[in-house]
């Protein structure tokens, strides 16, 4: 598993895919926190926090598309499968380079938050006389950091499905799209029970909570649980791929 | 020791193998012949649990593949068809890769050292695996394959698509392999399996059809009856002659030229060794015979030969 996990590590930094990857989440992430709190004169980050849901089911696909894609077109996924480690290891050891890679793109996006914090408490007209809210901020980078799991996990498996990254990334982000806006068909669906269910499942109607300062345990377990399953779900592709 | 027994694979509902079953004791270098399509690599795709069969089971020393896969699987090292390799490394970077991969705990930089000097890889250590010619590329599969020291190895056509030189030093390194550990590789060359192997298994639409040691081989294989013979002297006669001998099956002219000499086929009965007679008579008639060569039979007449041969002991 750390071998994989190191391996994909220093694979996206050799090739263009790491670099790629944090160019466009921090150019987004800055984008989007400065058309959410800058330009609009607030140090309020839920509007930006919401956002970057969007902008993570934009990036994430870019990692996870060639996971294993690009394993099986260039067949070196036949060194993994009949290395003397578990399916669950390599799925893993994937899932984890990605998670890094996401975690190193969220942390250096922090620097966004420099402005509000060095201006917010003398009043000018960048930001209101309100303090950002420091626990809310980490609140919601902690729920950033499951959703984001969640995501990584379906891209990696779209793309154990797929030896094409092209058709792995649209469909990815496909799903990722159907999963966020689920819950906005809401107002034209009569059926309470409908209702009620697509926002269960909707991602970014539970996410709502943690902008305004909740922290939604149920949601965090709804993102650990989708995680699970996808992660689940790879690992099957692999073993049934074998009987097939 | 591999066992196999009763394996199948099923595609739909083409079956790739088909209820095959045989031991590969320790020490052997063993050869799998067969034409493409045959069920050789899928063969060896279940061997090394990369699929699954349909039905039946193989077991490595005692492991079974899919119920124990982890310990079988670190008895073998294996070069698939198109070796699996990361062609954004260097090749040290990916035998490091591999090495961590199979989870070996023994000295690294001296194995990793050891198997290059082995594959005679050393020397393109630091260059990145996507600039490599085909050959040492090969070559990098194989290291990757022996790293780890498995006790069993298994080539799946090791030697397509290389040059004639490389061919020859894979197949001395096979050859070299074999001395410590058990080797299994699969070819559609005759002459490789014959070179390389102490005993073939022949393989043909999923099932197997001799499982022979070298030698007996190509003793069922090699008894040549056809000879391709260059003789000066005047063409009708010479073929009169030639057909009006004993054992002889059938004499045809192949049309090279030179001089007044002309070219043969010549095919004698089984059992009969046409060389010598054919040569006094030749003699006694003053035509110089300036060349005898056996024509080698292709893998199809080898086929045709051994399914003839199995059905008449059934």
């Amino acid at each position: 598993m750390i071998a994989i996990f190191k391996r994909e590590m220093r694979s996206y930094f050799t090739t263009s895919t790491g670099y790629v990857f944090l160019a466009v989440a921090l150019a987004l992430s800055a984008i989007v926190f400065g058309a959410s709190t800058l330009l609009i004169g607030t140090s309020d980050t839920g509007a930006y926090f919401s956002l970057m849901l969007f902008v993570l089911m934009i990036i994430l696909p870019i990692l996870t598309m060639k996971t294993f894609s690009e394993e099986r077109r260039t067949k070196t996924e036949q060194l993994l499968m009949t290395a003397p480690i578990s399916t669950t290891q390599m799925v893993m050891g994937k899932f984890l380079s990605c998670l890094c890679m996401f975690l190193i793109a969220l942390a250096l996006s922090c620097i966004n938050f420099i402005p509000i914090f060095t201006y917010a408490d003398t009043t000018t007209d960048i930001a209101t006389d309100l303090p950002p809210n420091v626990s809310l901020i980490i609140g919601n980078l902690i729920a950033l950091i499951l959703v984001g799991m969640s995501f990584i996990a379906i891209g990696i498996f779209i793309s154990s499905l797929t030896e094409n990254q092209f058709a792995a990334v649209v469909i990815t982000i496909a799903i990722l799209l159907g999963l966020l806006l689920i819950g906005l068909f809401n107002s034209f669906i009569e059926s309470y029970a409908i209702r009620t269910i697509l926002s269960w499942l909707s991602i970014y109607s539970r996410y709502t909570n943690f902008t305004y300062g909740i922290f939604d345990i149920g949601a965090l377990i709804y993102y650990l649980s989708i995680s699970g399953v996808f992660i689940f779900l790879t690992i099957r592709v692999f073993e049934s791929r074998k009987y097939r | 020791m591999i066992e196999i027994k009763n394996l199948s694979k099923r595609y739909g509902n083409h079956y790739a193998v088909d209820d095959i079953s045989f031991t590969i004791n320790d020490g052997e270098i063993v050869g799998f012949l067969g034409p493409n399509g045959a069920g050789k690599s899928t063969t060896m795709n279940i061997i090394t649990g990369y699929l699954s069969a349909t039905s039946g089971t193989v077991s490595i020393d005692g492991y079974d593949i899919l119920e124990e896969s982890t310990q079988a699987k670190r008895l073998i090292g294996f070069l698939p068809e198109q070796p699996p390799l990361y062609i954004d490394m260097t090749v040290w970077e990916y035998l490091t890769f591999v090495y961590e991969l199979k989870g070996c705990t023994f000295n690294k930089q001296k194995h990793l050292d050891e198997v290059c000097e082995l594959v005679k890889i050393s020397d393109v250590k630091r260059r990145l695996i996507r600039n490599l010619s085909k050959g040492y590329k090969q070559r990098v599969g194989i290291a990757g394959a022996l790293i780890g020291n498995p006790k069993m190895i298994i080539f799946d056509e090791p030697t397509v698509g290389l040059d004639p030189k490389q061919i020859i030093d894979i197949r001395n390194l096979i050859r070299n392999l074999g001395k410590k550990h058990t080797v299994v590789l699969s070819t559609h060359i005759m002459q490789e399996v014959q070179a390389v192997c102490d005993r073939i298994i022949v393989i043909n639409e999923g099932k197997i059809i001799a499982d022979e040691k070298t030698a007996s081989f190509n003793n069922a294989v090699n008894q040549n009856t056809r000879y391709r013979v260059k003789i000066a002297g005047p063409q009708k006669e010479v073929v009169k002659l030639i057909r009006s001998m004993v054992g002889i099956v059938s004499c045809e002219l192949h049309g090279e030229r030179e001089g007044d000499a002309f070219t043969y086929d010549i095919e004698s009965a089984q059992n009969i060794d046409i060389r010598k007679s054919l040569f006094r008579a030749l003699a006694e008639k003053g035509w110089p015979m300036l060349g005898m060569e056996p024509i080698g039979m292709e893998l199809e007449d080898i086929f045709l030969k051994l399914i003839n041969a199995k059905g008449e002991r059934k």
